[in-house]
């Protein structure tokens, strides 16, 4: 389907702390469209500057009692000039939203789930998890954040049966340290491969080592990328990522619409 | 009512409305065909083609900076050969008209690439990329020197009847000179301009943006520098120019037409927006019904200059 571009409303913006936010817009359009993992361009303005969209994963498909779709929301974590702005968003705002785009993540062929998420990159798994709960398949999450305080949703997922495996930097809640670190420990454990199917969201190192350790493991891998991106089309060639190719070659592959989901084992870490 | 016409010719190539999307911001035309019939489009110019496949430069490859943007791709594209084969066949049953940028790092491969477009159906016509600002090798030694650009062009006239539109850089102190040399040697129109040289820095960690260190800047921020560039063309040629350089709605279209350019071509506004080219027939449509003008290339170059506007707050 192709994208649709909706100016949309300000529902509510909830501070979930100084850096996150999460923004509910009226883009039910946008939202009866998108499948787990696909990402929507967002700006505040429709004057020049700042002038490019910014993308963010569909945090959220909200839907009335009735069914119908009637918002998204995005997790946003304050970091330059359009987050900044879009943490400090209020009801009634305008936003602009272009979407939905990019490959969703494929569901796991066979056996669990296990979602990887790093930060903010909590993003695209609210969805995922619906959908995979959905169609009864056993899914755990391993999330990491630096605190407990920055751990969010915790109840969402657990109201949906997903179960969870926390850490923080800081040891507050959870394994003290990475997310790896789990991760790991439940690799080592499986009986054999194409067990689960291990998708990751969250910054390039942990993604990195999760695309590693889910291959030494013997376990598919899906990981969303984040790239700086100009359009979201394919237009600008701005997002690349390194991709292995089927006759050995990397190749700059846009994670705009070669992505943002990229099967781990192709992907050429830096 | 009269019908309005929009159209516009440069040699064998005859557009029904002056809005192109340039190089390097439409992917190959095709990226786009789900939110933008293509045939409505006066012509889709290809993302810069050389013969053989490159990789491009290294992320991060773009930057945003007030109203306007940096870029340094590199000039990632598949080559001459796999563009015919994959993306030609899909364009023309589209019916965009085509125009395809190509690039050489030698005269020799801007002759061989011109030889093989004109040997191939559907190809409209030959944007030369002689001003690309982000790749050594490529093009822009023949874009900053007036010999140069005389010589790629003329060159690629002796092997080709494909209407042929030089790129130029506004990274000279005349532009208007170089449209002359194009000119001369036989271009069917000149296009203008390419992005202008640049760079960002982040202070906090003291390191270029861009992984290029330098890039492109593109967006409004540079439009009235173009609007200017044009405008000098236009005093200097009699062939159509095709203009460009941070438009981003239907008025800025008007304004480098009334410069001097007979087309225009949209980049960076695709990217904020690429449901914007019916908005911009929309506007033209509305702009020649409240001015009764029939004929919109009769607006081309029709600056008064006896005196300014006025003023408006």
């Amino acid at each position: 389907m192709p994208p649709v571009d909706v100016r949309a409303t300000v529902i509510s913006n909830v501070r979930l702390s100084r850096d996150y936010n999460v923004l509910t817009i009226a883009a039910p359009e946008v939202g009866a469209l998108t499948e787990p993992g696909q990402f929507v361009m967002l700006k505040t303005t429709d004057a020049s500057d700042p002038m490019l969209r910014r993308p963010f994963s569909v945090f959220e498909v909200l839907r009335d009692d009735l069914g119908t779709v009637r918002a998204i929301s995005i997790l946003n974590k304050r970091a330059g000039r359009t987050t900044g702005l879009i943490y400090g968003l209020e009801a009634g705002d305008p936003v602009w939203c272009l979407g939905p785009l990019g490959l969703p993540f494929n569901p796991p062929s066979s056996g669990e789930a296990w979602m990887v998420a790093g930060g903010v990159g909590l993003a695209p798994f609210a969805t995922l998890a619906e959908a995979l709960v959905a169609v009864q398949v056993p899914t755990t999450l391993f999330y990491g954040a630096r605190t407990a305080d920055e751990l969010y949703y915790l109840e969402f997922f657990d109201r949906l049966g997903v179960k969870l495996v926390l850490t923080t930097e800081d040891g507050g809640v959870g394994v003290k340290g990475r997310v790896t670190g789990p991760l790991e420990e439940s690799l080592k454990a499986l009986d054999g491969p194409n067990l689960v199917t291990v998708y990751a969201c969250g910054p390039e190192p942990m993604l990195a080592a999760v695309a590693r350790l889910a291959e030494r493991y013997g376990q598919p891998s899906e990981v969303s990328m984040e790239r700086t991106m100009g359009c979201g089309l394919g237009g600008c060639y701005s997002c690349v990522v390194p991709v292995k190719h089927a006759d050995g070659l990397t190749r700059y592959v846009r994670s705009c619409i070669g992505g943002p989901v990229f099967d781990g084992a192709t992907v050429v870490w830096e | 009512m009269t019908a309005l016409d929009m159209s516009v010719r440069i040699g064998s190539l005859v557009m029904p409305n002056p809005l192109m999307a340039a190089s390097g911001c439409f992917g190959y035309g095709l990226e786009y065909e789900d939110v933008v019939d293509l045939a409505t489009l006066g012509g889709v110019v290809s993302k810069g083609l050389f013969l053989a496949e490159r990789q491009g430069h290294k992320p991060e490859r773009i930057a945003e900076t007030p109203a306007g943007m940096l870029n340094a791709i590199g000039l990632q594209g598949i080559g001459v050969h796999r563009f015919i084969s994959e993306k030609l066949p899909l364009l023309r049953a589209r019916k965009a008209r085509t125009i395809v940028n190509i690039c050489g790092t030698t005269l020799d491969e801007y002759v061989e690439m011109a030889r093989i477009l004109s040997d191939t159906e559907g190809v409209d016509a030959l944007e030369i990329n002689i001003s690309c600002p982000n790749i050594k090798e490529g093009g822009i030694q023949f874009g900053c020197s007036l010999d140069g650009t005389f010589g790629v062009v003329s060159a690629i006239r002796k092997v080709t009847s494909l209407p042929i539109i030089p790129k130029l850089t506004p990274n000279v102190t005349s532009p208007a000179s170089f449209a002359r040399a194009a000119e001369d040697a036989g271009a069917d129109a000149i296009s203008l301009v390419n992005t202008f040289l640049a760079m960002a820095i982040d202070v906090e960690q003291r390191k270029p943006k861009l992984s290029n260190v330098v890039g492109g800047l593109s967006g409004p921020a540079i439009r009235p520098i173009a609007v200017r560039m044009v405008w000098e063309c236009r005093q200097e040629v009699k062939i159509p120019i095709v203009g460009m350089g941070g438009i981003m709605d239907h008025r800025d279209v008007l304004e480098f037409m009334i410069a001097g350019a007979n087309a225009v071509q949209v980049g960076t506004a695709n990217f904020v927006d690429p449901f914007i080219w019916a908005k911009l027939l929309d506007g033209l449509t509305d702009y020649m019904q409240r001015h009764q003008i029939t004929r919109l290339a009769d607006i081309v170059g029709a600056l008064d200059t006896t005196s300014p506007a006025k003023a408006h707050a």
